[in-house]
């Protein structure tokens, strides 16, 4: 932190991300950005706003609307040495480019025996809560956690969100960076001026507790931490451990985590089954059974689709009531 | 050698050679002859048990050595795909690296044993690895073009694919970003009317390739694919063109694959003997023999010199390959992510 004189700037996610696009592209001139609406219109949730007009329409480049080509471009060009930021307006829209991150750019380096490489970073609104029905509220990453050679990172402050982002466009291999779009604008932090990386990979403990760790990541870290805040008052301590990046996933952080705590919760907003929370959870269940008083629980969406009725949204998606019932089941044990 | 040409300048005009000397005349005829029997070799290889799979083109070979003999190696750049044996060896990888990799030795430079045969790579040619999905690397190949402009470079992106490939939502994306940014790039369809079994009549509503070049407002060149000489100055006019800054081009090559798919297919269940009989009439490698011989560029003597050099270097490739070391089972984990 810097001294009184020098106010560390507050900003929302979504400002965190163009800001940081802006400084990775000052930094690096082989950084590019393409995408849907990423140009002249600055992004629809105006992720790239501004970029444009500094860095030309050379490098911030209006695309087609087509996935598979936009996220091959990007894979081609960083084949040519370049940097790309690739942009999917929506999570729900990357599965027509599903063959060129699953067959091409996560093995590029493998099937070369390391002679090529694909530093891509593909970033993507995702998540619920927004009204945005079946097709603007899908959570993705359990698809790609399965994929050897991608990495995926899932930042919940707008602090992490810089960190991650010039982390993942300074990496070498491809990185899928998802923004949960129900937290772009509503959580707001302070995000230095210097530049700092958070390594993919490393987890944060964003509250200490004692009694149950909820293992979570994107907007539900902030139902965990309401959800401990109100648990607190009934004399429960809730650690809550935001994962941040989910492939590599930071098990260490878990497992001191489990060590101290004893029980745990994995959440996430995502549908239950092969969920990230099935993965960590038999990670735990192989690995520190020893540790643990009570059943591994999970707190998901139900395995549904996400509907544009609040009503049924509601009725779908996991709240921090939810956590607190869980939460509450296992304290008991 | 050029001294035995010189008396026949006369009969090498004739033949319109595009500007091409006696001597680079004669080394198409070597690629074309190399590629042929490295292929035919594989078969072998394959049927004796020391290639458990293999990709086979031959009748693609004049479309292959004609268009990537136009380009630059090392600064053009070159995305194959699993047939182009006759693209890789003319832009110089050589028969040792093409056999070291049919035998998934470690020291393959395409892969170190990972890939299956035929999925070339290599960085000091600028030749991107290669896949198995069909038109993966159109899309890749508008990106790499991208890059080649962002940076101010003059390199030309070349990408091959068969006609299956353009049924593929891939093409369209790859050519319609390539021209509306006009890239410098060429989109060139080996089309050898079959897509494993499904023939072009049942994969395109037009009859060429190239009719769909209007879609992208791009020129679409239709070429006598086994013609090299032909597919080779097709090939200099657009990079010519794309280097020109004056955007992308389409070319089919027009052709017939002579032999199975792969040594896993058997194309009697699906081609009619006739068929394939007739295409063996315009077998790309015989029919540029006969022109070089006419034009008394090639005579019998020069024939046997190079075939004795060819079976030379394959024997040679061979026996490097098989005594070279297959990759150790603890680099299985390797070059999943940097290291």
């Amino acid at each position: 932190m810097k001294s009184g004189e020098n106010a560390v700037a507050v900003k929302t996610i979504v400002e965190s991300v163009r800001d940081s696009l802006g400084d990775e592209m000052r930094r690096d001139w082989r950084v590019i950005v393409l995408g849907e609406d990423v140009g002249v219109h600055g992004g629809v949730f105006r992720a790239t706003d501004g970029l444009q007009a500094e860095f030309g329409a050379d490098r911030v480049i209006d695309t087609p609307i087509a996935e598979l080509g936009i996220v091959g471009t990007a894979i081609g060009s960083a084949l040519n040495g370049l940097r790309p930021v690739a942009e999917i307006q929506f999570a729900d829209y990357i599965f027509p480019a599903m063959d060129q991150i699953v067959n091409e750019a996560a093995k590029i380096r493998y099937r070369s025996n390391g002679a090529w490489s694909c530093p891509l970073v593909i970033r993507a609104p995702y998540g619920a809560g927004v009204h945005g029905a079946l097709y603007h509220s899908q959570s993705v990453e359990a698809f790609f956690l399965h994929v050897p050679g991608l990495k995926i990172v899932t930042p919940s402050t707008p602090y992490d969100a810089k960190g991650l982002l010039k982390a993942a466009i300074r990496d070498e291999d491809p990185v899928l960076y998802f923004e949960h779009k129900r937290i772009y604008r509503r959580i707001r932090g302070e995000v230095p001026d210097d530049d700092y990386v958070i390594p993919i990979g490393q987890a944060e403990v964003k509250r200490e507790g004692r009694h149950v760790s909820v293992i979570t990541y994107g907007a539900m870290v902030h139902q965990a931490l309401e959800a401990a805040e109100a648990l607190a008052a009934d004399a429960v301590s809730v650690e809550v451990v935001d994962l941040r990046s989910l492939l590599p996933w930071d098990r260490e952080t878990v497992a001191a985590s489990v060590a101290k705590t004893n029980k745990v919760i994995v959440c996430h907003e995502d549908s239950k089954t092969g969920g990230v929370g099935a993965e960590v959870a038999a990670f735990i269940a192989e690995e520190l059974f020893e540790d643990l008083d009570g059943p591994i629980l999970r707190v998901a969406a139900l395995d549904t689709p996400v509907s544009f009725s609040p009503q049924l949204e509601e009725a779908v998606i996991p709240s921090t009531r939810h956590i607190v019932d869980a939460v509450r089941r296992l304290a008991a044990y | 050698m050029t001294q035995e040409y010189t008396s026949a300048d006369a009969r090498v005009q004739k033949l319109n050679t595009h500007g091409l000397d006696a001597p680079q005349l004669v080394e198409l005829y070597y690629k074309m002859a190399l590629s042929r029997a490295i292929d035919d070799r594989m078969w072998v290889l394959n049927r004796q048990g020391k290639i458990p799979f293999i990709v086979s083109g031959q009748g693609h070979e004049a479309a292959q050595v004609g268009s990537a003999y136009a380009l630059r190696p090392g600064e053009d750049w070159v995305l194959p795909y699993y047939r182009d044996l006759g693209v890789v060896l003319t832009l110089g990888m050589t028969p040792r690296e093409v056999m070291l990799d049919a035998f998934a030795r470690a020291e393959g430079p395409s892969s170190g044993g990972r890939q299956m045969p035929a999925h070339y790579s290599s960085r000091r040619l600028n030749v991107v690895t290669a896949s198995s999905p069909v038109a993966t690397q159109l899309p890749q190949a508008t990106g790499v073009a991208l890059a080649s402009k962002y940076k101010g470079e003059r390199a030309v992106t070349v990408c091959y694919f068969g006609d299956g490939a353009t049924s593929k939502g891939d093409f369209h994306e790859a050519l319609s970003f390539a021209a509306l940014h006009k890239l410098p790039s060429i989109f060139l369809c080996e089309n050898n009317g079959w897509a494993i079994s499904v023939p072009v009549a049942k994969q395109m509503p037009v009859a060429h390739v190239v009719d769909r070049a209007s879609a992208y407002n791009m020129p679409g060149v239709l070429l006598d694919g086994t013609d090299v000489l032909a597919v080779y100055a097709a090939t200099r006019s657009a990079v010519e063109r794309a280097r020109a800054g004056e955007g992308p081009t389409l070319i089919e090559a027009r052709l017939y694959r002579l032999t199975p798919h792969t040594s896993d297919d058997d194309d009697r269940r699906y081609r009619p003997e006739a068929e394939r009989a007739e295409a063996r009439q315009h077998d790309p490698l015989p029919r540029y023999e006969r022109a070089l011989r006419a034009a008394g560029v090639l005579n019998d003597a020069l024939v046997a010199e190079i075939r004795d050099r060819v079976a030379r270097e394959i024997a040679d490739a061979e026996q490097v390959a098989e005594a070279s070391p297959p990759p150790r089972p603890e680099e299985a984990t390797l070059h999943v992510y940097h290291e």
